[in-house]
Formats: C-alpha cells, sequence, structure tokens
C-alpha cells in the first residue's frame, strides 16, 4: 500500500468518524463538548500509557472512554448545580483534565514515549510506518486498523440508535416520557465520541480533531434540511476536506492537519455565502425579493385606490411624480417597481408620466388585496 | 376518522370499571429549596376536558412532568389509570410546550408526527410505510396534511402546534397531556385545536391541558384544577370555577369576575397583570 493511500485512508477514516458524530453535536449545541472531550481525555491516554508500558490501543481506547465518560459527568454536575451553565462548566472542566495530562506527561517525560507536540497536533505523515503485526505476519498500517474499526464502530452505533438519537436530540422530554432514557444515550454518544477522539490523536491531533467534528457538520447544517442527508453530507465534506487537506499540504509543503481544517474551513465559508437555503447572498436575495414584492403590493393599492373611477369621469391612473412624493422613494426605485408590474401585465403607462392598473392588474389587486404580502411570500416557495 | 386510531379506541382499556385518570398523592417537588409544588392531592375523572389553571410559576408545567415521570418528586406518588407511570407508558401522550423544542432541527412535519410511534416500536425497531401512513393520517386530521414533507422551521406557530398533536395522535394514547395547546395560535388554529380535543373526549379520552386564557375555561373544559403551588380547587367546571376560587388561586391581582367586569375583562384578554405570580417562585411555570 503506498503512504499516500494510507494517509487518504487514515485521514477519510477519523475526518467520517468525526463528521457523523460531530452532526449530533451540532444539533444537540454541545460542539464545545468535542473540544473539551479531545483535551481531557489526555491523562486517561498518559495513565492507560504508563500501566501498559507500550503504546498498545486497548488501554489506550479503554482510558480515553473512561476520561471521556468522567468528563461528561463533571461537565453535567456542574450544569445540575445550576450555578454554572453548561459552557462554563465545560470552561472548568477540560483545563483542569486536560493539565493534568500534561502534567504527567512532562513528569513522566522520560519513560513515556509520547510527546506533547504530536498530541496537539498529530502526525499523519507518520502513520504509514507504523504497522500492526499479528506474530509475525504484518497487518498493515496500525492506524488504519484502528481508524478504520472505529469508523466502522461509530457507524453501526448510528445505524442502531439512528431513530433513538434522533428523538432524544430533537425532543429529551418526549424521548424520556416514551422510555428512550435520554441520560444513557447521551452516555453512548459521549463514548463513541471519547473512543473516535483518541484514534484522531495520532492523526490530526487533539486541537483538528475539533475542526472536524464540528465544521463538516455545521457545514452540512447549512445546506440541507433532512437529518439523514445532513449525516451524509457531513461524512462526504469531512472526507473531501481530508483529502484535499492533503494534496494541499504537499503543495504548499506545510502541516497535512493543519491543510485538513483549512480546507473545512473553506468549505464552511463557502457554504455560509451561498447555500441555497440558509446562505448569506441567497438570504440578502431573498430579502431584496421581499422588499420589491411588497413595495409592488404598496403601488398596486394606492394606485388602486386612488384612481378609482368617479362618477361619470374616466380613470386617469396617478401620476409619477406624486407617486414619488407619496412613497418616498428613490425615482429609480419607483421606476423598477412599475417596471416590473408593467411586465407582468399589471400596470400600463397609459401617457407620460401616469401610470394605471390593467384589468389584470385590479384583479390580481382584488385577489390580495385582503393579505398584501401573500403574493410576496408566496413567491418564497 | 382513520381505521388505526379506530383501533387503538376499542384496543385500549375500555372494558374495565371507570377508574381515575390520574390519581396523585401527597405530591411535592422542589427544585432546590424552592418549593414548586406542595402536598399536591388529586384525582382527575376519566373521559373529560380537564384544564390546568394557575398563575405564571405555579407549577403547572412541573405538575405535568412529574405525572410523566420526567421529574422526580420529593415526596408522593402518581398513579394513572391505577398503575405507576412505567406501566402505563404506552396510554399516555405529551404536547411539551412549543418552545421546548428547536425548530430548525432538520426534519420534516411528517417525520416529527412519526416520533409519536417511536414508543411503540421500541427501542431499535424502525419506523415502517404503515408507520409513516399512520403519521400522514394524524396530520390530515389536524388539517395540515398538505404540509407533511415541510422543514418544521417553515411552519407558522400554529402549524407547528398542529404538528404537536398529530404526534399525540399518533401515540394512540388513552390520556393526552398537553402543555399550553393553545397559546400563540390564530382563532382558526385555536378552533381547530378545541374540535380535536372535544373529538378525543367524545371517544372516551381524557385530555389535561394546562390554559392560560380564564375565560374560555369554562367554554372549552368540563373539570378544572386550580393551582398556585398548592391545590386550591378542582372539579366540576360548575362547581370549581367560581370566583371565590379564582380569587384564592390568584391573589388579590385578579378582578373580580362579576358579570360587570367579565366583559372587561374578555376585552383585556391576554392582559399580562391577569398572570403575576402572586406567592410561589417564579421561573417555572
Amino acid at each position: 500500500m503506498s503512504s499516500t493511500l494510507v494517509i487518504l485512508l487514515v485521514g477519510g477514516c477519523v475526518a467520517a468518524s468525526c463528521a457523523l458524530l460531530g452532526c449530533f453535536l451540532v444539533l444537540r449545541k454541545m460542539a464545545l463538548m468535542g473540544d473539551a472531550i479531545s483535551h481531557a481525555v489526555l491523562p486517561g491516554i498518559v495513565i492507560a500509557f504508563l500501566l501498559a508500558g507500550d503504546r498498545s490501543t486497548l488501554p489506550m481506547v479503554l482510558g480515553a472512554s473512561v476520561l471521556g465518560v468522567i468528563t461528561v459527568f463533571l461537565v453535567e454536575i456542574g450544569t445540575r448545580s445550576r450555578r454554572l451553565q453548561e459552557d462554563a462548566s465545560i470552561g472548568v472542566v477540560f483545563p483542569a483534565l486536560f493539565s493534568i495530562g500534561v502534567i504527567l506527561i512532562s513528569r513522566y517525560a522520560g519513560q513515556v514515549d509520547l510527546d506533547l507536540e504530536c498530541v496537539l497536533y498529530g502526525e499523519i505523515a507518520y502513520t504509514p510506518l507504523d504497522l500492526l503485526y499479528w506474530g509475525d505476519r504484518v497487518l498493515g498500517p496500525r492506524a488504519l486498523w484502528i481508524n478504520g474499526s472505529i469508523l466502522i464502530a461509530v457507524a453501526a452505533f448510528l445505524f442502531a440508535f439512528y431513530k433513538e438519537l434522533k428523538i432524544s436530540t430533537f425532543d429529551p422530554a418526549l424521548a424520556a416520557a416514551l422510555g428512550f432514557s435520554p441520560v444513557l444515550l447521551h452516555y453512548l454518544l459521549m463514548t463513541m465520541l471519547s473512543i473516535t477522539i483518541v484514534g484522531a490523536f495520532e492523526s490530526v491531533g487533539a486541537i483538528l480533531v475539533v475542526a472536524m467534528l464540528v465544521v463538516p457538520a455545521a457545514t452540512a447544517y447549512l445546506l440541507t434540511e433532512r437529518l439523514a442527508t445532513m449525516l451524509a453530507l457531513s461524512t462526504a465534506l469531512g472526507v473531501a476536506s481530508s483529502t484535499v487537506g492533503y494534496f494541499l499540504a504537499r503543495v504548499l509543503d506545510a502541516s497535512i492537519a493543519g491543510s485538513m481544517a483549512v480546507v473545512a474551513g473553506i468549505f464552511f465559508a463557502t457554504a455560509f455565502l451561498f447555500s441555497p437555503s440558509h446562505g448569506l447572498v441567497a438570504k440578502a436575495a431573498r430579502h431584496r425579493r421581499l422588499g420589491l414584492g411588497m413595495a409592488e403590493q404598496l403601488l398596486m393599492l394606492h394606485i388602486g385606490q386612488s384612481s378609482e373611477p368617479r362618477s361619470g369621469q374616466v380613470s386617469r391612473g396617478c401620476e409619477i411624480d406624486t407617486l414619488e412624493r407619496r412613497f418616498n422613494w428613490r425615482p429609480s426605485k419607483l421606476q423598477k417597481v412599475a417596471k416590473r408590474l408593467e411586465r407582468q401585465g399589471w400596470l400600463d403607462r397609459v401617457q407620460e408620466g401616469r401610470l394605471m392598473l390593467t384589468a389584470a392588474g385590479a384583479e390580481a389587486l382584488e385577489r390580495t388585496g385582503q393579505a398584501p404580502l401573500t403574493h410576496a411570500l408566496q413567491a418564497e416557495d | 376518522m382513520n381505521s388505526e386510531v379506530a383501533e387503538a379506541v376499542s384496543t385500549g382499556p375500555g372494558g374495565r370499571e371507570r377508574e381515575p385518570a390520574v390519581e396523585v398523592h401527597d405530591l411535592t417537588v422542589a427544585y432546590h429549596t424552592q418549593p414548586v409544588l406542595w402536598d399536591v392531592d388529586l384525582v382527575l375523572p376519566e373521559g373529560e376536558l380537564i384544564a390546568i389553571v394557575g398563575p405564571n410559576g405555579a407549577g403547572k408545567s412541573t405538575f405535568l412532568k412529574t405525572i410523566l415521570g420526567l421529574i422526580d418528586p420529593i415526596t408522593g406518588w402518581v398513579k394513572i389509570c391505577g398503575a405507576g407511570y412505567r406501566r402505563r407508558r404506552s396510554w399516555v401522550a405529551y404536547v411539551p410546550q412549543r418552545e421546548s423544542v428547536d425548530w430548525d432541527f432538520p426534519t420534516s412535519a411528517v417525520d416529527v408526527v412519526t416520533m409519536g410511534i417511536y414508543g411503540r416500536l421500541g427501542w431499535f425497531r424502525r419506523p415502517r410505510k404503515h408507520d409513516r401512513e399512520l403519521a400522514l393520517e394524524c396530520l390530515d386530521k389536524v388539517g395540515i396534511a398538505d404540509l407533511a414533507d415541510r422543514q418544521i422551521s417553515q411552519l407558522s406557530g400554529g402549524q407547528q402546534q398542529r404538528v404537536f398533536l398529530a404526534r399525540a395522535l399518533a401515540q394512540q394514547a388513552q390520556i393526552y397531556f398537553m402543555d399550553e395547546p393553545f397559546a400563540g395560535v390564530d382563532a382558526t388554529t385555536e378552533r381547530a385545536i378545541l374540535s380535536l380535543l372535544q373529538e378525543l373526549r367524545n371517544q372516551g379520552k381524557t385530555v389535561v391541558a394546562v390554559h392560560h386564557d380564564l375565560h374560555t375555561v369554562a367554554e372549552y373544559f368540563d373539570h378544572v384544577v386550580l393551582l398556585n403551588m398548592r391545590l386550591v380547587a378542582a372539579g366540576p367546571i360548575r362547581e370549581t370555577f367560581t370566583e371565590e376560587n379564582l380569587q384564592r388561586t390568584y391573589g388579590g391581582k385578579l378582578t373580580v369576575l362579576t358579570q360587570a367586569t367579565e366583559d372587561l375583562l374578555r376585552a383585556r384578554a391576554g392582559d399580562p397583570s391577569l398572570q403575576q405570580p402572586t406567592g410561589p417562585p417564579p421561573g417555572q411555570s
């Protein structure tokens, strides 16, 4: 297996696991929890390391999971005290645990083949060199086995508990009333998160795992309105960030993990601006359309009312000058609105400087006159 | 009425002797040291529309949540149709306050209604096609079948409330607990919800709803529970929903409900001064 392929596969597995779990973190408004756990599992890893004496995987995963659950537990205690908001509670718990890990590493640096640099930033470039053996046989890169297994576990977990996670995220009270313990599900989710984070440690590091947990999920959230689609999109975005990021790093000769996070960030910024439903551009366009629709309604209402034929007289419409004074619009705006209405065949320039409703326009006004905005709002759909 | 809902009526706890829908004994609930509910003793009859009325912070929502086992009481117990909540879970439907969930959640109206069926499915089993069909029927019953695939944030407040009601219908329960089902909906929706509740009652179901509008209590409900941390009074509207009991519930803050002032009150419906908390701690209504 070429080392490029190994790196891409490891990166893809890490990104996919993080992106899947990240959806639930984002929807539960607990993105910070990923941050907290990714730091707080450090002492668990170090202690497992010291006890096992080497970098065997199982003790590390166990140590991290235990610390993950402890983190969640401590945060809950803090939140439940009602003197701490959840964010403050997280902010108290994770630096405390993380610093214990830092102290352990620096104190036992001699015995521990684990340096802070590696924990914080990860080094995915070395993953192809670290092979897993079964007796004398080479099974392949260790990181790939670990992160591949974790991805399968995460996918199986979400598949098995999809409905339960969905309801306990959307409406925890109903979930509890129906007998799906939100607390149990919360701890299960957090345990899976801790396990994922340990795997991600070696490749993207503790800091950048946060990016993989939150950014693809937040991007997907901007792009869809269905949970299943969000999970799929988030996974695709995570894998794409990691793949594109790797090649970007090669081009720039820069940190691989850093480049992956940057690409994820670029994806997010793009969605933030250009998402068809939630993007800033689409929102601005919608706002403008709505404003124009409103202006059209106003203009038609005004012309309709003020040019009702009086007894015996033929209606001559409204003077544009009067309308300008009446609405206090810029002349260009009045022209634009009038043109749009003319195009729809609702308004007519009877003679220079005068506007009048057509028969179709009067009818349209009759239809929408009750609720002036309905027309504009319907244009939204 | 659709066939599956009809079936649930006949296969429910029918046939047994009428026993109280809800029995509450010596119930005390506190958040920290502040009591929210104090020594509540109560029996709610089956097959009626029951309003829970009281000022803000009177513990109405807490009362519902405690009945549903979402909050552990300090003392006392609750029985639903003669048994604890855990054994009666499938007989009970819950409509929380509309603001209690995040309507930006990426899901559709019919998906939310399908959640009402999750309880019957239990762990791991997935909703199937006929479950979705039932959900669509329930949406139809609340009059918004055409909005089934809408993302829920695109629904109006009244439509969101209807989605919640449809979800409760999908639970096919015997007793419906609703936290302010009429809050923030327009007159059309209010009438639609009312006729739905009446239909449920006519099918022999019990509806227990927290209600804020004092002017419609007597018109909408059969039975009333007046609550202000303690139970002030409970019983059929005619005997219980009296001026004296309302005075005791709302303290001196309630204008006397004589016929002369009633019209005035009607005009000021929604006046916040009617709903000032009196004794108990604010915050938990």
